[in-house]
C-alpha cells in the first residue's frame, strides 16, 4: 500500500524570502485586528457583562421585530434578542439594570409575566444571570490568566533555549491572540468563558508548533556550526513540514466536524480553535521563525560557555 | 529500542488494565449494561457537569454588613450576660452606633474589672498575635468594643464554613442528593443541583436566614412611640411580618433558633399550617423557665427581624416544644421548618449569579457532541491510516487507550465533564496525534538519512522526545494557570487537559515505542513501511 505524503519528499521552500512580505502582512492585520476590536468592541456575553439571559419557547412561529418591539414596550431596558436556529425559539438578554441586584430579577420576572400574555402558550425557562461583579471578575480573571499563561511559557522557552526564542515565542503569541480578537470582533460572536478557555487552547496548540521548530532550530544550529542563519532556518522549516502539515490538518479535521455536527453551545469554542490552528501554523513560521534573525541568533548560541572560550582562540 | 524488560510491559499493560477497568463504569451508567457491572470491581464514576446533567447553579455572597451587623449583636448579648455574672459592675444602655459597641460604668472604681472582664471576651486569632476585638477606655468610663480587621475576616470565615454546611442541610435535608456546595474565594458559597430546573425553589431555601428568637414584650413601651420607630431602653422595635405596624420587645433574647434540635410542619387546632418546634435540653430548661416567671405576659417569635405572632403565655412551657404560628402556607411552613431545623445562617446570602440548563438540552449537547467525537476520532484514524500505515495503527490503539486512560483518571478522581471539558479532551487527543506525527515523521527522515531500521526508530523517538517534552510542558504551563485562575467552564477544560497532557506523553511516547519494539523484536523486518 502507498502511504500518503502529503509533504512530497525533498520539498525545499524558501520560507524566509518571503518574511519581510509576511513581516508586513502580519503587521497591518495586527493593526487592523487590534483597532478593529478596540472601535467595534467584542460581544461579550453576559458572562462578562453581567446581566440576564433567558430563553423563550413559541407555540407559533414568531418574528424577532414583532418581538423585538412589543419586548421593547415592556419596560425591561435594552433587550438583545437572537434566535436559536430558528423562529420559535429566541434568546433574550437582558442587560444589568443599574441598582441593587435585586432589580435584574425583578426585570426577568416581568418578562415571565408579560411574554406569556402576549404570545400565547409562550414558555420563558429559567435563565441565567449573573451580577456586575462576578463578571467584572470573570473578566479580569480571565485576562490575568491569559496574560499569566503567556508570560510563563516565554519564561520556560527562555529557560529551554536562549532569550531570543522566548522573545519569539512571546511575539507570535500576541500576534495569535491579537488576530482571534480581531476575528470575534468582526464576527460578533458571543465570548463567553468557553471562549477563553479556546484562546488558551489556540496559545497552547500555537506554541506547540513554535516549540517543535524551535526544538529543529536548535538541533540545526549545533549540528551545523558553519551554515548561515537564513538558509539554516529554511531547512529546519522544510524538515519540519511534514509535520506541520499533518498535525494541522489532523486536528482541522477535527474540529471541523465538532463545527459542523457538534453542539451549537461548543460551535465558538470549535472555531475559535479551528481558526487559531490557521494562524498558530502561520505565525510559528513567518513571525517566531524570522524574529530569530531580527534578534540575531547565531549559531553560538547553544554553546556552553567553556565552549565558547575554547572556540575563540581559532577564531582569532 | 529492543530492550524492553518484560517487567516494564508488565507496568504499562498493568496501568492500561486499570484505566480501562476505572473508565467502564462512567461509560455504562445509564446504560442497562450498567446494572450488571459486578459489585467487587471499582465503581469510580464521572459525574456530568450542569451543562450536560440539567440542573441549577447558584452563586451566593454574603452580605458582609448583614455579617457585621449579627456579630455586633452577638458581641452585645455577651457582653450583657458576662457584666451580669458581677452584680457590683452596674452599667447604662449598651449603644451599637457606628459598627461599635460601647456603655457607660456607672461606678468608676469598677471600669477596670468590666475591662478585665471585656478583655476575657475577646479572643486571640492564630498567627497574627491580634485580638478579634479592641477594647478601649474613652472619657475614664465609657467601654469601647471595637471590631478589629482580622477579627471580622476571621469571623466572616468561619461565618462562611457555618454556611455552607447549612445550605447543603437545607437544599439536601437527607444527605443523599449529589448537589455541590463549596466555598469560594473569602465570601461566595457556590451551589450546583443537578436535575433542578427551577432555581426559585432553591432560592426561597436558602434566602432565609431562620433566626428565630422569642422575646418578651415590652407593655411598658408607649404605643405612639412605638409606631414612630422609638422604643425604651432596654427595647427595641420590631415591625410585624404582616406588614401591619410593629411593637416593642426587651431587646433580651427568651430563647433563640440556635437552641432547636427539631422542627416539622404541623397544623394547629384550627387546622392551620404551624410549626412545632422542640428544644434541646438547655433550650427547654431556658424556655421552660422564662415562661414560669412570665405567665400572663405576650412574648414575640421573631423571624429574620420580624414579628411572626405574640401569643400570651398562658401557662409555664415545660416540655421543650413550642408551636409557632403566623400566617403560613404549608409550603411556606414547611420551608421554614427545614430552615429551622438546618440551623440559621450565619449570615445573610444574595444570589450574584445564577444559571439554569434544562436537561433537554444537556441530554441533546451529550448526544451531539458524543457523535460528532466518535466521527471525528473515525475521521483522525483513517487519516493516521493512510498516511503512517503500520505505525498508523499503533497511533490508533494509542489513541484510543488514550482515551480510556482519561476517562478512567477522572472517574478515579471524580471529575466533572462539562462541554468544554469535552473540548479539552478533543485537543488532548490532537496532542497525542501530534506526538506520534512528529515521532513517525522522525522516523521518516531518518530513514531517508540513511540509518538502518532499528537504528531509525531508536533516533526518531529520541530526537522527537524533546520537541514532544516542551511542547507539553507548555501545554501543563497554561492548563495549570487556567486551572488556578479560571472559573467554572475554564476550569472543567483545564482539568482534562492536564489530565491528557500526562496520559497522551505515556500512550503515545512510552506504549506506542513499546508496540513497535514488539513488532521488530517478533518479526525481524528488513524494511521499514512508513
Amino acid at each position: 500500500m502507498k502511504l500518503l505524503k502529503l509533504v512530497p519528499e525533498g520539498t525545499n521552500v524558501d520560507f524566509m524570502r518571503w518574511r519581510n512580505v509576511a513581516l508586513l502582512l502580519s503587521t497591518l492585520l495586527t493593526v487592523a485586528s487590534i483597532s478593529y476590536t478596540i472601535y467595534r468592541g467584542l460581544n461579550l456575553g453576559i458572562d462578562f457583562v453581567g446581566g440576564e439571559v433567558v430563553r423563550v419557547e413559541f407555540a407559533q412561529p414568531v418574528h424577532i421585530d414583532d418581538l423585538r418591539s412589543r419586548v421593547g414596550r415592556m419596560g425591561v431596558g435594552e433587550a438583545g434578542i437572537t434566535t436559536l436556529g430558528n423562529d420559535r425559539t429566541y434568546q433574550i438578554r437582558l442587560a444589568k439594570p443599574p441598582g441593587p441586584e435585586t432589580a435584574s430579577n425583578v426585570m426577568v420576572s416581568k418578562l415571565r409575566v408579560a411574554i406569556p400574555q402576549q404570545y400565547a402558550g409562550a414558555k420563558v425557562d429559567a435563565g441565567e444571570s449573573v451580577s456586575g461583579k462576578v463578571s467584572e471578575e470573570l473578566a479580569d480573571n480571565s485576562a490575568l490568566a491569559v496574560a499569566l499563561a503567556m508570560l510563563g511559557i516565554a519564561v520556560y522557552i527562555w529557560f529551554r533555549f536562549e532569550w531570543q526564542f522566548g522573545v519569539g515565542a512571546l511575539l507570535t503569541l500576541a500576534h495569535d491572540i491579537s488576530m482571534t480578537l480581531g476575528f470575534f470582533a468582526f464576527t460578533r460572536l458571543p465570548v463567553d468563558l468557553n471562549v477563553v478557555a479556546a484562546f488558551l487552547t489556540i496559545l497552547g496548540y500555537s506554541l506547540n508548533d513554535t516549540v517543535v521548530i524551535y526544538d529543529r532550530i536548535r538541533e540545526d544550529l549545533r549540528k551545523y556550526r558553519k551554515m548561515a542563519i537564513l538558509p539554516l532556518i529554511n531547512l529546519s522549516l522544510n524538515e519540519t513540514l511534514a509535520r506541520t502539515v499533518v498535525t494541522s490538518v489532523t486536528v482541522l479535521i477535527a474540529l471541523g466536524i465538532l463545527m459542523a455536527i457538534g453542539p451549537q453551545v461548543i460551535f465558538g469554542l470549535a472555531i475559535a480553535i479551528f481558526l487559531g490552528v490557521l494562524i498558530g501554523t502561520y505565525s510559528s513560521i513567518y513571525i517566531s521563525a524570522p524574529v530569530l534573525v531580527w534578534l540575531g541568533v547565531k549559531p553560538d548560541s547553544f554553546l556552553r560557555t567553556d565552549d565558547k572560550d575554547s572556540a575563540q582562540p581559532e577564531a582569532a | 529500542m529492543l530492550e524492553f524488560p518484560r517487567w516494564k510491559v508488565w507496568l504499562i499493560g498493568l496501568v492500561i488494565a486499570a484505566g480501562m477497568i476505572l473508565s467502564i463504569p462512567s461509560l455504562i451508567a445509564g446504560t442497562p449494561l450498567g446494572s450488571r457491572w459486578p459489585g467487587w470491581m471499582p465503581q469510580y464514576k464521572i459525574s456530568l457537569g450542569l451543562d450536560l446533567a440539567g440542573g441549577s447553579h447558584l452563586l451566593l455572597e454574603a452580605d458582609s454588613a448583614d455579617a457585621q451587623k449579627q456579630r455586633l449583636q452577638a458581641m452585645e448579648d455577651s457582653v450583657a450576660t458576662e457584666l451580669r455574672r458581677d452584680p457590683r459592675i452596674d452599667i447604662g444602655d449598651i449603644s451599637t452606633n457606628g459598627g461599635r459597641l460601647s456603655f457607660m460604668v456607672r461606678d468608676p472604681t469598677k471600669v477596670d474589672a468590666a475591662v478585665d472582664r471585656m478583655r476575657n471576651l475577646t479572643k486571640p486569632l492564630a498567627l497574627t498575635g491580634n485580638r478579634d476585638w479592641d477594647v478601649q477606655v474613652v472619657d475614664s468610663t465609657r467601654i469601647v468594643l471595637t471590631p478589629t480587621a482580622s477579627g471580622t475576616a476571621q469571623a466572616m470565615k468561619d461565618a462562611m464554613s457555618v454556611a455552607r454546611d447549612v445550605v447543603r442541610r437545607r437544599i439536601d435535608p437527607s444527605g443523599t442528593k449529589e448537589i455541590t456546595v463549596v466555598t469560594e474565594g473569602g465570601n461566595r458559597v457556590l451551589v450546583e443541583v443537578p436535575g433542578v430546573e427551577d432555581p426559585e425553589a432553591l432560592k426561597k431555601l436558602i434566602g432565609q436566614t431562620a433566626r428565630l428568637e422569642f422575646k418578651l414584650l415590652d407593655l411598658s413601651a408607649n404605643p405612639a412611640d412605638v409606631q414612630a420607630g422609638h422604643a425604651p431602653p432596654g427595647s427595641e422595635v420590631v415591625p410585624m411580618a404582616s406588614g401591619g405596624g410593629a411593637i416593642a420587645v426587651k431587646r433580651r433574647v427568651m430563647v433563640s433558633g440556635d437552641q432547636i434540635s427539631k422542627a416539622v410542619q404541623s397544623f394547629d387546632e384550627n387546622g392551620r399550617p404551624d410549626i412545632v418546634v422542640t428544644f434541646d435540653s438547655a433550650g427547654a430548661r431556658r424556655f421552660g423557665r422564662t415562661t414560669q416567671e412570665n405567665v400572663g405576659k405576650p412574648f414575640a417569635i421573631i423571624l429574620d427581624g420580624k414579628v411572626l405572632s405574640y401569643p400570651t403565655i398562658e401557662s409555664p412551657i415545660l416540655g421543650g416544644v413550642a408551636s409557632i404560628t403566623g400566617n403560613f402556607t404549608v409550603e411556606s411552613a414547611h420551608d421554614l421548618a427545614v430552615s429551622l431545623a438546618s440551623g440559621k445562617l450565619p449570615v445573610k446570602l444574595n444570589v450574584i449569579e445564577e444559571r439554569t440548563v434544562s436537561a433537554e438540552l444537556g441530554q441533546d449537547s451529550i448526544h451531539k457532541g458524543v457523535v460528532a467525537s466518535v466521527v471525528s476520532v473515525i475521521a483522525v484514524i483513517i487519516f493516521m491510516l493512510v498516511t503512517y500505515g503500520r505505525f498508523g495503527v499503533y497511533a490508533t490503539i494509542a489513541l484510543i487507550v488514550n482515551a480510556f486512560l482519561i476517562l478512567g483518571i477522572m472517574a478515579m478522581f471524580n471529575a466533572t465533564l462539562t462541554l468544554p471539558g469535552i473540548a479539552g479532551f478533543i485537543l488532548t487527543i490532537g496532542a497525542a496525534v501530534d506526538a506520534n506525527v512528529l515521532i513517525n515523521e522522525r522516523i521518516r527522515e531518518e530513514i531517508r538519512r540513511g540509518r538502518r531500521l532499528i537504528d531509525a526508530v531508536e533516533t526518531g523517538y529520541h530526537e522527537a522526545f524533546r520537541a514532544i517534552f516542551d511542547a507539553n510542558v507548555t501545554h501543563v504551563i497554561s492548563a495549570s494557570i487556567m486551572a488556578y485562575f479560571g472559573s467554572g467552564p475554564v476550569r472543567g477544560f483545564a482539568v482534562v487537559l492536564l489530565i491528557g497532557v500526562v496520559t497522551s506523553v505515556f500512550t503515545a511516547v512510552y506504549f506506542t515505542r513499546m508496540l513497535v519494539a514488539l513488532w521488530i523484536r517478533r518479526s525481524r523486518p528488513r524494511e521499514l513501511h512508513i
